[in-house]
């Protein structure tokens, strides 16, 4: 079945639909009577929460980048490592894999997820068609933080995505990514801490987390939180009238 | 336009976009998705109920052996030092024992305790008998830990850290760390065979 016209959203027919189960019951209702989640047709709330979380996990996130991730010590000396200077030490000695694994999830990863939410967040609030005067600010602020270079593909990307009405699919996609994909920035905690706990040859070499290892998980999980506050919901509401899909298939429901 | 309330049964919301649909018969293996979205609204597997078990049992033994038993071993010089789960979780001390907590949940705590709830909410399901009480709120709170549940992060740090380390000191492979592999497998098999619309409608009784 393709998507007829007559096909509308639950709010459009003055009912709420439950985002665990997917069940609809009349607007009002409380909590949904098949899986007992609360009710909302819109979390009026999320774009606060989107950013208020958004805020925190970058607070976090600076400190991350800057204190030592790791400390190694052995019998030439102490090195402590940032997260980009242990990736870089990783490629000088040639393990290009690792250390692009350690940089896309510790840099590439949490950067775009602040890029694109924040992104998200702005075109809901508005519309998809952002103004001069927000893309020059966007511009400015991944101008600033311009070392991590991919970020403005990222920006290019969401960008372009935002100002067509049709790529609303996209972003949707865009969203799903963010937030599964945000836990795997938590990879790099871990690392630290199995190198902490394993090497530890008294007097040959020990390793011990750093102060950002702290930081870094705290931005993650706010990071977290604001994907998980973002109503979805919100980005198809600022497209005026649904559109149809371009390849309706037989299966669709 | 107004529905009957029994009719509301019948009907779904896409979570994702808001759109409602008359829930179409899906067969098992087929999917239903949104025509505007694209979101997986229905995909039922025969006999996912009694797999989902067994594989959310396997798992919590596999977990439960891999906090134990020692995972990586390193070697330097004579000295030997091996590791599990639980030294991982206390290499972090002092003002980062926080850290230590945060670790031990994600990768312990709430992969079992996601396992246990699922278990709990599908053994009567599969025997056909109503659902265990509060079956709803359980699987509510299975499904919310979803994303907070990180052992399959875990196992590929465990990769990263091999590298790493593999310039400073020999490495070795303990148990724990076949078990971690088998569990990364295990877990995202597990998840696509779920669906939660059909987990949902069974448990309104």
């Amino acid at each position: 079945m393709d998507l007829p016209e007559r096909v509308k959203t639950a709010r459009e027919q003055g009912l709420v639909g439950c985002t665990r189960c997917t069940r609809p019951s009349p607007a009002g209702t409380p909590h949904c009577p098949r899986c007992g989640s609360r009710l909302q047709s819109r979390d009026a709330m999320s774009l606060q929460k989107v950013w208020a979380w958004w805020l925190v996990g970058l607070g976090c996130y600076i400190p991350a980048n800057l204190y030592p991730m790791l400390e190694t010590r052995t019998l030439v000396g102490t090195q402590s490592d940032t997260i980009v200077g242990g990736a870089v030490d990783l490629a000088r000695h040639g393990n290009w894999g690792v250390a692009m694994i350690i940089l896309v999830a510790s840099v590439l990863i949490p950067v775009g997820k602040f890029v694109v939410l924040a992104g998200l967040a702005i075109g809901v609030r508005h519309g998809p068609q952002i103004s001069e005067a927000w893309r020059h600010r966007l511009y400015e602020v991944v101008e600033y933080i311009g070392r991590w270079s991919m970020i403005d593909v990222f920006v290019v990307a969401i960008l372009s995505a935002l100002v067509q009405l049709q790529a609303l699919a996209t972003i949707t996609r865009l969203y799903e990514v963010v937030e599964y994909i945000g836990r795997w920035s938590m990879i790099d905690v871990f690392v630290v801490a199995i190198l902490s706990a394993l090497v530890q040859l008294q007097a040959l070499a020990t390793i011990t987390p750093g102060r950002a290892s702290l930081f870094f998980a705290l931005s993650v999980i706010f990071t977290m939180l604001s994907a998980q506050s973002f109503d979805s919901r919100l980005i198809w509401d600022s497209a005026k009238g649904a559109r149809p899909a371009r390849n309706p298939k037989e299966r669709i429901a | 336009m107004h529905h009957a309330p029994d009719d509301l049964d019948n009907l779904i919301v896409c979570p994702t976009c808001d759109l409602v649909y008359r829930a179409p018969a899906v067969a098992a293996r087929e999917r239903a998705y949104c025509a505007r979205c694209h979101t997986v609204l229905i995909a039922p597997r025969r006999k996912a109920g009694k797999q989902l078990i067994a594989l959310a049992l396997t798992v919590l033994i596999l977990i439960a052996a891999a906090t134990v038993f020692p995972f990586l071993a390193i070697g330097a010089g004579g000295v030997r030092h091996e590791a599990s789960v639980l030294d991982t979780a206390f290499a972090f001390s002092g003002l980062l024992s926080v850290l230590a907590v945060a670790v031990l949940l994600f990768i312990v705590i709430i992969p079992a305790l996601r396992l246990i709830l699922l278990i709990y909410v599908l053994a009567p399901i599969i025997r056909d008998r109503p659902p265990a009480p509060r079956a709803k709120a359980a699987f509510r709170l299975s499904e919310a830990l979803v994303p907070w549940s990180m052992a399959e992060i875990f196992a590929l740090g465990c990769a990263v850290a091999l590298v790493k380390l593999s310039d400073l000191a020999e490495v070795f492979f303990g148990p724990a760390a076949w078990l971690f592999a088998a569990l990364v497998v295990i877990v995202v098999a597990s998840d696509r065979l779920m669906c939660r619309y059909s987990i949902w409608t069974s448990l309104k009784e």
